[in-house]
């Protein structure tokens, strides 16, 4: 592992930090399209139904 | 040439870009470019991060802290750009009312929120070994604080109002004047901050003395994070214009059942 | 034109509510500083100018949603839309109107409530000065806000949200200038710069107010 010196506890954190907020943006991003795509889904269904 | 045929010569030219404006030729537009953002998004930013982070000398006056310019210069630069972009997004709807480009900018805030959150916290972890504490009134920090209060209240405008349209009026109107406001505030923090306690700071600027050995990874990073941005706002936008349509179906239906 | 300034001050006189509330507040803000940072005059005094204008700002705020408020429930607003007079004009004479209820009394008795936290005799007239020349902004702003989240049910917390960062920069340079010319320092620039942004305002912002209205009536 590479020697920080005494900055690792704030090279580590501050890229601990970004690194979560961005997987966080990433999974929140891929929830909520899945959950729209899902319902998108089901409200074209329910109107196919309906028609047809 | 008449008038008429030059201003469509001019709309073909523009074409291109316009086409995605059509939020049925954008959804089949951005699901063909979706994978190659991300494999661009992938291909520069894990070389870029793993070269910053593994193979940079530390600098005299920093130490391995000048690691921390791989994370906290690429979000405050996507903080601003993406505020920027936001902003062009909402004149094109205001002036050509396309859909898509109301949705876009609704997509890219809680990214640009995110940069800026990130952006800050950086800033105040490297300020702590650099100046001595976490958090210092210095105009820079200060603004970035301000610009994440605009992104909270636009966000909060977007969630208020039921009606997309409404709120996508509203919320343009918002970012327009906001962005006046955020650049006013910039110069007013600038001036305050001088006035109260002169050069009292460590001067951070980066651009000028970063040599080459930590330029090029960060240029890859920064690349990176424009990439890792587009890749997050085509999904983004995708889902905001599938649940544009659901509640357009929605509406229907009601109305049906009424 | 007239008329409607007219008849917005004698809805806020007769509703009692906007006219003697900020005031109040601010008076209660005032009087809540000392017991909160100490009551040594050397400390108040220092911060009195800063307190001054965050004391004013929040004033301003509480009242801002009255502005068109009722008249979007009661129909007015509907009626002002179809007006000969822009909406526009009609945007503007109701900020004037909020500031003669608000900006102007709030103006008027900070020097008074200046000697509540021991300002030094000049410093009285900065306030006063500055506020006077600041508050009007702040008025136009509100108005800003307050249009855009007009036809909100609960939409008075959201605007406090969007009307505060706008502040900002009116607040720094109103407090930059009050304190150094308390000081004695040389303030004709944050000065200008406030003038700047409140001119500013009032020839834009009721342009931005309009058309949010006009999106709110829709």
């Amino acid at each position: 592992m590479l020697d920080l010196g005494k900055y690792a506890g704030a090279v580590m954190s501050s890229w601990g930090v970004t690194i979560l907020l961005l997987v966080l943006l990433g999974v929140i991003t891929w929830r909520q399209s899945v959950n729209a795509r899902a319902r998108l889904k089901a409200a074209e269904d329910r109107r196919k139904a309906r028609n047809g | 040439m008449t008038n008429a045929q030059r201003t469509k010569q001019a709309d073909d030219r523009w074409n291109w870009l316009w086409e995605w404006a059509n939020p049925v030729k954008f959804m089949a537009l951005s699901g063909k470019v979706l994978p190659f953002a991300a494999a661009i998004a992938a291909l520069t930013l894990v070389p870029g991060v793993i070269w910053g982070f593994f193979f940079t000398p530390e600098a005299d006056k920093f130490g391995s802290s000048v690691k921390i310019i791989y994370v906290h210069v690429p979000t405050a630069m996507m903080a601003i750009n993406i505020w920027v972009m936001m902003l062009v997004a909402s004149l094109i709807w205001i002036v050509r009312r396309h859909q898509v480009s109301a949705l876009a900018a609704k997509a890219a805030a809680l990214i640009g929120m995110v940069m800026t959150l990130a952006a800050l916290f950086t800033g105040a972890i490297w300020g702590e070994p650099m100046w001595g504490t976490y958090w210092a009134w210095d105009p820079r920090l200060t603004s970035f604080l301000i610009l994440f209060l605009f992104y909270l209240g636009y966000m909060a405008l977007w969630g208020a109002i039921e009606n997309p349209d409404t709120a996508a009026d509203l919320t343009a109107v918002l970012c327009i004047v906001g962005s006046v406001f955020a650049l006013l505030s910039r110069y007013a923090v600038n001036f305050w901050n001088q006035g109260l306690h002169q050069g009292a700071s460590l001067s951070l600027d980066k651009q000028e003395n970063v040599s080459d050995v930590y330029w090029f990874p960060l240029v890859l990073t920064l690349v990176g994070f424009v990439a890792l941005f587009v890749l997050l706002l085509l999904i983004r936008t995708r889902t905001e214009v599938r649940l544009r349509r659901l509640h357009a179906l929605e509406t229907r239906e009601r109305m049906i059942d009424a | 034109m007239i008329a409607l300034l007219i008849r917005d001050l004698r809805l806020a006189m007769r509703a009692g509510g906007g006219f003697g509330l900020g005031l109040a507040f601010f008076l209660i803000v005032t009087v809540l500083v000392p017991f909160g940072v100490g009551p040594e005059s050397a400390t108040l005094a220092r911060i009195a100018p800063g307190i001054l204008w965050v004391g004013a700002l929040l004033a301003c705020l509480l009242s801002l949603d009255r502005i068109f408020q009722l008249d979007y429930e009661d129909g007015t607003l509907d009626l002002l839309a179809t007006a000969p007079l822009p909406m526009e004009g009609a945007v503007a004479v109701k900020a004037l109107a909020h500031w003669l209820v608000t900006g102007l009394p709030l103006t008027l008795s900070a020097p008074v409530f200046a000697t509540l936290l021991n300002l030094p005799g000049t410093g009285h007239i900065w306030v006063f000065v500055t506020l006077l020349i600041g508050t009007p902004a702040l008025s136009m702003i509100g108005a800003f806000g307050a249009a855009l989240t007009v036809g909100l049910k609960r939409g008075g917390l959201l605007m406090s949200l969007l009307v505060l960062p706008l502040y900002i920069p009116t607040l720094i340079f109103g407090a930059e200038a009050a304190t150094r010319g308390t000081e004695g320092m040389a303030n004709a620039t944050p000065l200008a710069l406030m003038a700047g942004i409140t001119a500013g305002s009032i020839a834009l912002l009721p342009f931005a107010a309009a058309a949010a209205i006009r999106v709110n009536l829709r």
